[in-house]
């Protein structure tokens, strides 16, 4: 075992003396287990001082696994393609036995884990998790986000209702506002001369199998490279920087059981309010699956207002308050990539917002008020005041990115402390 | 990647290894390409959609004047109006609140770059798919329908853009180009052709 105890140090739980013989040790001589698990869970020190904010990394992954289960068992009874996608989706809803139980929870999957993943990157911004050393788990975690909505979009695409239909119709052909190869590209991208049998096929594809299978591997390198740099905290104090006599953060416990046990509380309540939503209100009024999408799709009738699910309302409401489409579609990509400069945007001495002064927290703030609007401005019909709006939200989203190398350097922040703030409960 | 510990005093040819090392990754990265082809070149559209998507006929003698009839031609909904005298003639007089009236930079064949974006006056045959985003626009042809000085034309339900009688996009509409107008030609007096440039072939 790499881990020692620390004498006089109450924290710490006395390791449990690997066996030498038997069964376990032959497997631990053939593959490392017991390594393994010493050092990314019971060896593996997370600051001591985590908060509500930090349930939402391993709530993401119980709803990836969740995603994966339910996915799979939709891909036994669902049937690709124009004429039989619509139907196969009835049939699950009616038929197969408790088929309604295991679409529903994919389908309410679908927004938890767009609820839980903002909630998590909220959590960064407002603790500065994204700062160095931590550049790179920032970018990764920013690549597993495109790839969620990679995944979101496809599979909405798939039940093939008329919603599936023009929203794919409306994304598909924001890749040919891309001067010169725009129009070829929508073409090879849907296979056919609109959206039609051969798109879905390949939609069907990518969220099944290609997606997934990269957001699998992001997620794997998401964790190497958290648990290369450690966690941050609500501190924003690297806890490396002060260890005890066995070298162990003094400000650290070990993630298993400490953090675990906290999790599979916050697990337990998240999957209560899952439930109320999956039993109750499982279209959430239209928020989580559109009306619209209770209709096949048609290729001849536009439903009266498209909008996307609420998780891309944000990006939407931009791209329409911009008048020229091409821009619409460059500031919308824009909106999403500058969370990947966050890193190097931010030029605050210290990293959470506990220790920031009034501009930090003041962007923060009207960056979420921003984000907030946009999210509700993208589910209105763009027209008269909504569009003016939209304008003013856009412009203050943007200006909360941009203008950070410059607020955040004059920015009064307070001391920060030697150690973390901690209270024992 | 080459271990310290050697050094061109062990009797290796390092510069060599180096060649042949590059030369490898090279010759590797070339086949990658040829390989990615097939893949890519299947996404495009299949013999059989390209079969689907020859030209298609429509009888133009049973349009009422003032009427619109919607066909499909490469599963894009095909718009084809018969403008009487007086809806041609709203076309005209609206210049400066179009973004592209010359439709320099919209998209259409050679024949239908003129002021009525068609072959002949009365018929107007456009792609009814909003260049913006791809949704339907709908007809307003009556004059003031959509506000007093509307002088008729389409207007697109999911963003608001808004079109004149000859397809032609105003200002302040988020579609940056006028509607499309597709390949169609006449074979005889009462048929129209969409999808070829002239009665014989295809576009």
């Amino acid at each position: 075992m790499a881990v020692k105890t620390a004498t006089g140090a109450p924290a710490r739980l006395p390791e449990a003396a690997a066996p030498k013989w038997g069964f376990w040790a032959w497997l631990n001589r053939r593959m490392p287990i017991d390594e393994f698990i010493s050092s990314q869970l019971t060896g593996y020190y997370a600051p001591k001082n985590f908060n509500f904010w930090y349930f939402f990394g391993s709530l993401a992954l119980v709803v990836l696994v969740l995603q994966l289960l339910t996915g799979i068992f939709l891909t036994m009874f669902y049937k690709p393609g124009e004429l039989t996608s619509f139907d196969s989706v009835e049939y699950i809803m009616r038929e197969v036995h408790w088929g309604w139980l295991i679409r529903y929870l994919h389908s309410t999957g679908a927004s938890a884990f767009f609820i839980v993943v903002y909630l998590h990157m909220f959590r960064a911004l407002l603790y500065g998790s994204y700062k160095a050393p931590r550049e790179l788990l920032w970018l990764i975690g920013m690549f597993v986000y495109l790839a969620l909505m990679a995944e979101a979009f496809m599979g909405y695409v798939l039940p093939w209702g008329n919603m599936s239909f023009w929203g794919a119709q409306v994304i598909v052909n924001l890749f040919g506002t891309i001067p010169g190869i725009g129009p070829g590209l929508v073409e090879w991208i849907r296979g056919d001369y609109g959206i039609a049998d051969a798109t879905l096929n390949r939609f069907f594809a990518l969220h099944v199998a290609a997606v997934p299978l990269g957001l699998l591997l992001l997620v794997v390198l998401h964790l190497v490279a958290l648990h290369e740099t450690g966690s941050n905290n609500p501190d924003g104090i690297e806890i490396k920087a002060k260890t005890g006599p066995d070298g162990k953060p003094l400000d650290g416990i070990p993630f298993h059981p400490y953090y675990t046990v906290k999790d599979v509380v916050g697990i337990g309540v998240f999957f209560v309010l899952f439930a109320l939503v999956v039993f109750f209100v499982p279209t959430l009024g239209g928020l989580f699956l559109e009306g619209p999408n209770f209709e096949v799709a048609n290729p001849l009738s536009t439903p009266e207002h498209i909008a996307p699910v609420w998780y891309f309302t944000p990006f939407y409401a931009i791209l329409r308050a911009v008048p020229d489409q091409r821009m619409g579609a460059l500031l919308m990509g824009l909106a999403v990539a500058s969370f990947l400069f966050l890193p190097w945007l931010d030029r605050s001495p210290v990293k959470s917002m506990r220790y920031r002064g009034w501009m930090s927290r003041t962007g923060l703030t009207l960056f979420v008020v921003s984000f907030i609007a946009l999210g509700y401005l993208g589910l209105q019909p763009a027209e008269g005041r909504y569009v003016v709006l939209a304008r003013i939200f856009a412009f203050i989203y943007f200006a909360y990115f941009w203008l950070m190398p410059f607020y955040t350097r004059i920015d009064p922040v307070k001391p920060v402390p030697e150690r973390v703030t901690y209270h024992a409960h | 990647m080459v271990d310290s510990a050697i050094t061109a005093d062990d009797g290796i040819d390092l510069s060599r290894r180096k060649f042949l090392t590059q030369a490898t990754i090279a010759t590797g990265a070339v086949g990658a390409v040829f390989v990615a082809v097939p893949f890519i070149e299947s996404w495009s559209p299949s013999e059989r959609a390209r079969a689907q998507g020859a030209p298609v006929e429509l009888d133009i003698s049973k349009i009422d004047a003032g009427q619109m009839t919607t066909i499909v031609w490469r599963r894009s909904p095909i718009y084809v109006v018969r403008r009487t005298p007086e809806m041609v003639a709203r076309i005209s007089g609206h210049d400066d609140q179009l973004k592209d009236p010359g439709s320099e930079s919209s998209d259409q064949p050679a024949y239908a770059k003129n002021t009525l974006r068609s072959r002949s006056a009365e018929f107007l045959v456009l792609v009814g798919t909003c260049t913006h985003l791809g949704c339907l626009p709908k007809q307003r042809f009556d004059a003031g329908e959509l506000y007093p000085s509307w002088p008729g034309g389409f207007f697109c339900p999911c963003h608001g853009s808004r079109f004149d009688l000859a397809g032609r996009v105003f200002q302040g509409s988020p579609a940056s180009i006028n509607l499309r107008v597709p390949p169609y030609s006449y074979p005889n007096a009462r048929t129209l052709l969409v999808g070829a440039d002239d009665a014989k072939g295809a576009a």
